[in-house]
């Protein structure tokens, strides 16, 4: 997973509360070999007039142009502003891996889903839970300025508006260490991986026939 | 200080590192991989740049899509595109990544993924095995560390050789006595499973011991412990005895020479201690289990053959009173409906569970001499795996199923899940041998019932359930 330190990236609103992973990544996707690719159909049913189906072309699909993401001084965006409970519903690890794929690295919301929220930071992408009052004002400013953008500084944790307000955001100390160091699970196993090559020799040894 | 469980054991001989919340590092022997849950854990290896940790833990074959005719067409047979690219795939990737064993579709080895384990010594007792599939704790017959993994484990077992796991508590289930003519392993699972429930092994790891698991061959102890997932359980064991160690001397990867001497001992050992402690026992006597028959949408939902289906209104808890009104819709069946009165449509013999050389065999001596009912639209027998299929057909059984009116035919996990094209169609009702009864689970409305291949047998000459022991 890559590292996140600082980013900073275009906002785009996406002004609904209780975006379930469904509307994220509808399911049909699912069946999907791949764990890339899910990018354009991110958020499918909202983005498209038709329905998407996996592994189709979808260059030519009628777009709906009133969909936040399609609007042309949205296009590009790196981080989405959403309302309450963003990624509620099912577990699929799919929602956050559209995401990213899409190009969204950072989401800053009022509150996320539980799991939701565990996948994505597993995955990389930083949600960030802010004041239900800021998320409104970050919301607002980001309507009325085009081309407006924020700094997101993990390591400072904190949120930084073009005007140079900044807000702090907590975040789990463990997570955050992962985040920055790039570490997912599988990393954090393999910073133990001469605890487990001393198991395996010892192993080995105990019983040759596991090997032979 | 008490003894030791064997799960106590096993855990303590594959421990790597724990930290202070219990947390744990747990080394991996085997790794069983097949098609439908490995493309993503490839993909992210691949996106990450990793490498498999140790290659030759890793068996790997194709058995959820493929299909159990055709097989004259190869890749062709398989006509579902997304079926057919997931097998594709893992050949692919198998062939990039590497294996120790890839048991592909057509192979005259390949199969169900917890057939083929242990029948070429891939799965050997002490091990720990891990496999994308639930019913991965069907290895633990062995005296094995057995459990099924979600994708983002098997990406994570693949790069590190590792579990990141927390211990669970033990638990004993002891069947005492000796088994009654007819009793199968099956039985026991189920009923098993209609006494503690479908959550009543969730947080345990299982130990099935007693008289009449001692009883049981290595295959009925593997039928036994592939339903410890459907107890709640994600493993169940059987301690190391005389017949694990005689079912697993010659196969293709179990040890020789000095090595097997050495194993063999070392095997020995795999049994709970005499005054090892469990958090909970459940106790049956084996004399007291007759043949099975689910008639509901969960394995708990089930009953003797001799018995009927519950009336929910005599249920008084609210939940479960709901819960049985819902499945008895489903499944199409009024309360206090005798079992031996409900006429099936399809009989499937096959599955992790019950596809192994002596299920067919009992299903066989069933069906010898007698012929399909006329209702049943279709009975077929789907062996385990090739090797399975192969010695069934030299002592004839094939014959003895064909000439009763069965299909008989390619190995592979089939009608069990019907993720190719076997499949119950909407409101059919099935006599099968697997291990879900789910609402769907063997195709869309379809209406699944759990027994034992004998029984399964049984019903299929007879048009609807019957008790095998009166049969023969
Ligand atoms: S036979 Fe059924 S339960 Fe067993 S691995 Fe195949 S699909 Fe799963």
């Amino acid at each position: 997973m890559e590292k996140f330190i600082r980013k900073e990236g275009l906002v785009a609103p996406l002004d609904r509360a209780n975006v379930d992973t469904d509307a994220i990544i509808p399911k049909q996707f699912l069946k999907s070999i791949k764990r890339t690719g899910f990018g354009p159909n991110l958020f499918d049913e909202w983005r498209y007039l038709d329905r998407g189906e996996p592994d189709a072309d979808n260059s030519g699909r009628p777009l709906n142009r009133d969909f936040v993401l399609n609007r042309q001084r949205f296009i590009g965006a790196t981080v989405l502003l959403a309302r309450e409970n963003f990624g509620c519903g099912s577990s699929r690890e799919h929602a956050p891996w559209a995401l990213l794929q899409f190009g969204i690295q950072t989401i800053i919301a009022p509150s996320f889903a539980d799991i939701f929220y565990n996948n994505s930071l597993k995955n990389g992408l930083l949600l960030i839970k802010l004041d239900a009052k800021i998320v409104d004002q970050l919301f607002r400013e980001t309507e009325a300025n085009e081309g407006y953008r924020l700094a997101i500084d993990l390591e400072q944790q904190s949120v930084t508006t073009p005007g140079g307000e900044t807000f702090k955001f907590d975040i789990d100390p463990h997570r955050k260490h992962c985040m920055l160091n790039g570490l997912d699970d599988i990393g954090l196993t393999l910073g133990h991986a001469d605890e487990i090559r001393a198991f395996e020799t010892k192993h080995k040894t105990a019983q040759p026939w596991l090997f032979a | 200080m008490a003894g030791k469980t064997l799960y106590d054991k096993l855990w303590d001989s594959h421990l790597v590192r724990s930290e202070a919340d219990g947390t744990a590092l747990i080394y991996i022997d085997r790794h069983l991989v097949h098609e439908v849950t490995s493309p993503q854990a490839y993909e992210g290896l691949k996106l990450a740049g990793r490498k498999v940790w140790r290659t030759d833990s890793v068996v790997a074959t194709a058995d959820h899509n493929t299909p159990t005719r055709n097989w004259d067409k190869g890749l062709d047979g398989i006509t579902d595109k997304v079926s057919r690219l997931q097998v594709e795939t893992l050949d692919k990737n198998i062939k990039e990544f590497k294996a120790k064993v890839y048991f592909p579709f057509l192979d005259k080895r390949q199969g169900i993924v917890h057939v083929i384990g242990p029948e070429n010594g891939a799965t050997l007792p002490g091990m720990t095995v891990v496999c994308g599939d639930s019913h991965t704790s069907t290895h633990g017959a062995f005296g094995a560390l057995a459990f099924g993994i979600g994708t983002s484990e098997v990406e994570h077992v693949l790069a590190t050789q590792c579990m990141v796991m927390k211990k669970y508590r033990n638990m004993n289930v002891a069947v005492e006595g000796e088994l009654g003519l007819g009793v199968t392993a099956k039985d026991i699972a189920l009923a098993v499973i209609g006494k503690i429930g479908t959550a009543g092994g969730t947080g345990y790891a299982i130990e099935f011991t007693g008289s009449a698991i001692r009883g049981l061959s290595m295959e009925g102890r593997m039928t036994l412990c592939n339903m410890a997932i459907e107890a709640g359980a994600r493993t169940g064991m059987v301690a190391v005895d005389d017949k694990t160690i005689e079912y697993c001397k010659g196969r293709m990867f179990s040890p020789t020479g000095a090595l097997w001497g050495q194993a063999a001992a070392y095997w020995r050992t795999l049994v709970s201690d005499p005054d090892a402690k469990f958090d909970a026992v459940v106790t049956l006597r084996a004399e007291d289990i007759v043949p099975q028959v689910t008639w509901g949408t969960s394995p708990e939902m089930v009953t003797t053959v001799d018995g009927r289906v519950p009336d929910p209104a005599q249920e008084t808890n609210p939940v479960k009173r709901e819960g049985y009104a819902r499945a008895l819709q489903y499944m199409d069946l009024k309360p206090n409906t005798p079992i031996s009165e409900i006429r099936i449509d399809k009989v499937f013999i096959g599955a992790c569970t019950n596809s192994r050389i002596e299920d067919i065999r009992a299903a066989a001596q069933v069906v010898k001499g007698r012929k399909v009912a006329d209702n049943v639209k279709l009975a077929m027998v789907v062996p385990g795996s090739g090797l399975v299929k192969a010695q069934a057909e030299q002592e004839g059984l094939d014959k003895v199923f064909l000439e009763a009116g069965f299909e008989w035919r390619e190995p592979g996990c089939s009608m069990c899940l019907g993720m190719n094209e076997d499949q119950l169609s909407p409101g059919e009702r099935c006599a099968s041998t697997s291990n879900r009864n789910f609402e769907g689970r063997q195709g869309p409305g379809g209406r699944t019932h759990l027994v034992s291949p004998a029984m399964a047998a049984a019903a299929a000459v007879a048009g609807h359930f019957v008790d095998v022991r009166e049969l023969s």
